[in-house]
């Protein structure tokens, strides 16, 4: 079966100050239909370089794609051309954003920025947009959707805005729903009914998702398969349950070490938090034919700063490129 | 709150603001040396005391400063604004007769400068490398930087002595007959040159503040989600983000109002303008106080009426602004 998504090789490079940074280097994954696939690592990885690169968006002027190709039902988006993006934004592949207190037009009417992805993509009428932007509104659980629709964000709460974000991500029914960090901005009891709503969603709907975020609990919950970014390249590549189970990349392991948990028994004695030791490297550090984990790394070995690790393949289609993965 | 009660809170702030304006221009009046008596004096050839004093005492200035001043508010506020020794005319009169021609100018300039400022600024944005964007930054400094005179007496110079595009001065032409349109026509060519002397500095300004304002909404989150939707460069631009940019710039526009009109006095003496500015220069001339008074509450009236009309401006194109129930 032909993935609905199949991104090869991928290099996006971000030209900076101290010259042109590879922030993805050669990464390659593949999306199916109805599947949620999670982007996992640290600020900086290359998580929300990759949504804006499948998107086309892109910084302009600063970041491009070098080389790779992004298939999307077989069409290569890398060619394609603006009216052709336009086409498949919003419609076949769309977004939510991290912020959803600056990500709305503040100046709009929600209604009106739900209505017009309509009006722009299934040449609906200004009634019949605006209609179905209230049927949206009432999908994603915001109360009074009629009257709702008339108020301008700075008039509903944050976790109202991103429901709106939603709706006006999933007013086409797209193929793919990326979201990108859906929660980070707002708190814990309404990060819980939002991944409800997506989760929801999906089923209703048929989307696949792509889920980008640092939350391994939502990760857990949410996706089947799990990609860990490190410094713009794959880390480790697999089935959720499986990575969580088994992680074969220290870093993917450190991360998972990283979540605090409740403790089911209570105990005078609670266990120390764990951290992931050092920093992300600096961008000049990027691209280099080395593991760009290894000064983080407890099993580093002469081999990490020889060359970059290859992908090490194990059962379920898992990977990890660590030239240790499979002593762990 | 309704529309009405924030217009009529403003009308209460704009009554106060005026009194004091009153207050002010009349204080400052009498503490300026000479007065009309020394006018009518100078005009007859010299007069002793005795005379003076006649003078001072048949038009009240013989009386204590509070009392004068007491007077004239309490006239105003029965909208006499007092008589005119030198044109021999009540001085609302006057200024009733200037005003159209002053308000012609300044907002013709004002809404021409804005507009095209603001498109000027918007293009510049959305190249902010391209050719047309130091089109526009040169011609914004040079806008700016040359004084209203001087432009006005180059286009003077170019486009009516040279060209004879234009009419060199005045409002119309009295040798012209004809119906409403030929008068509309005629009063718009005259309109031309002075409006594009006034409007060049603001045009300036609104551009290069429209650019910037621009340039900011247009690297913001919410215009990267109108792009996300699959929306036309055209609906980015001109829906999404120009409405953000706009705020900035019309709050400048308000606050400009009460330059463009000192700028019309200079561009109206330029191109003998039949407006409040000829009428407010040549009084001052005269130490015609009352007229001088009239013209001062006038601008002041116009400006706080400019600032309530951008306030609500404003409040149409930025909802948050006041903030809706």
């Amino acid at each position: 079966m032909q993935p609905l998504l199949d991104v090869q090789n991928l290099t996006i490079e971000l030209t900076t100050r101290d010259g042109v940074a590879p922030v993805i280097d050669d990464l390659s994954f593949s999306l199916n239909a109805g599947e949620t696939l999670s982007f996992v690592g640290e600020s900086g990885c290359g998580k929300s370089m990759t949504a804006l690169a499948l998107m086309g968006l892109l910084p302009a002027n600063i970041g491009r794609i070098a080389s790779g190709h992004i298939l999307f039902e077989g069409d290569d988006l890398v060619q394609a051309s603006d009216a052709q993006l336009r086409k498949i934004r919003g419609n076949d592949i769309s977004m939510i954003f991290q912020e959803p207190m600056t990500s709305l037009n503040p100046v709009l009417t929600i209604g009106e920025q739900i209505a017009e992805v309509l009006r722009a993509h299934q040449g609906l009428s200004r009634k019949a947009a605006w209609t179905q932007a209230v049927a949206l509104l009432d999908a994603v659980r915001i109360p009074n959707p009629k009257g709702r629709a008339g108020d301008y964000p700075f008039q509903m709460s944050g976790g109202q805005r991103q429901r709106a974000m939603i709706a006006m991500a999933l007013a086409c029914a797209p193929k793919i729903l990326i979201a990108d960090e859906p929660t980070t901005a707002l708190d814990v009891t309404v990060q819980a009914q939002i991944f409800d709503l997506l989760g929801d969603l999906r089923k209703q709907t048929g989307a696949a998702i792509i889920l980008i975020t640092h939350d391994m609990g939502a990760v857990a919950e949410m996706a089947e398969r799990m990609i860990v970014m490190y410094a713009g390249r794959k880390a480790e590549l697999g089935p959720v349950d499986q990575i969580i189970d088994h992680p074969r990349h220290p870093y993917t392991k450190g991360l998972i070490e990283c979540v605090p948990h409740i403790q089911s028994e209570m105990s005078t004695t609670r266990h120390d938090l764990v951290e992931v030791p050092g920093i992300v490297p600096s961008l000049r550090q990027f691209g280099k034919d080395q593991c760009l984990f290894a000064s983080r790394c407890r099993y580093l070995s002469e081999a990490c700063l020889a060359s970059r690790p290859k992908p090490q393949e194990f059962a379920n289609a898992q990977s990890a490129d660590c030239w240790h993965a499979g002593d762990l | 709150m309704g529309i009405l009660r924030i217009v009529l809170i403003r009308v209460l702030y704009a009554a106060a603001l005026l009194l004091a304006v009153l207050v002010l221009n009349f204080s400052l009046m009498h503490l300026a040396p000479g007065d009309v008596a020394d006018t009518i004096s100078q005009s007859m050839g010299g007069a002793d005391q005795e005379i003076l004093d006649e003078i001072r005492v048949s038009y009240g200035l013989d009386q204590p400063f509070i009392i004068q001043l007491g007077k004239y508010i309490a006239n105003v506020a029965q909208f006499d604004l007092g008589y005119s020794f030198f044109y021999n005319q009540p001085v609302s009169k006057l200024i009733l007769e200037r005003l159209p021609a002053t308000l012609l100018l300044v907002i013709t300039a004002q809404i021409a400068a804005l507009i095209i400022g603001v498109v000027l600024g918007v293009i510049s944005a959305r190249k902010p490398k391209g050719i047309s964007n130091y089109l526009v930054t040169f011609l914004a400094l040079f806008g700016y930087s040359a004084p209203v005179f001087w432009t006005g007496i180059l286009l003077l110079i170019t486009f009516s002595l040279n060209v004879h595009w234009f009419p060199v001065a005045g409002m119309r032409d009295v040798t012209i007959e004809g119906g409403f349109w030929t008068h509309f026509v005629d009063v718009a060519r005259h309109l031309v040159l002075p409006a594009v002397t006034l409007g060049s500095i603001f045009l300036a300004l609104y551009s290069r503040l429209s650019r910037a304002s621009m340039m900011e909404v247009l690297g913001s989150d919410y215009i990267r989600t109108a792009k996300a939707k699959g929306l036309s460069d055209h609906q980015v631009v001109y829906k999404h983000a120009l409405k953000n940019a706009l705020s900035p710039v019309i709050t400048l526009a308000g606050l400009q109002f009460s330059a463009v009109l000192s700028g019309a006095v200079l561009v109206e003496a330029v191109f003998s303008w039949p407006g409040l500015g000829t009428l407010a220069f040549q009084s001052i001339i005269a130490r015609d106080t009352p007229t001088i008074l009239g013209i001062l509450f006038f601008s002041a009236l116009v400006v706080i009426v400019g600032n309530l009309l951008t306030d609500l401006a404003l409040r149409v194109v930025d909802p948050r602004v006041g903030g809706r129930e």
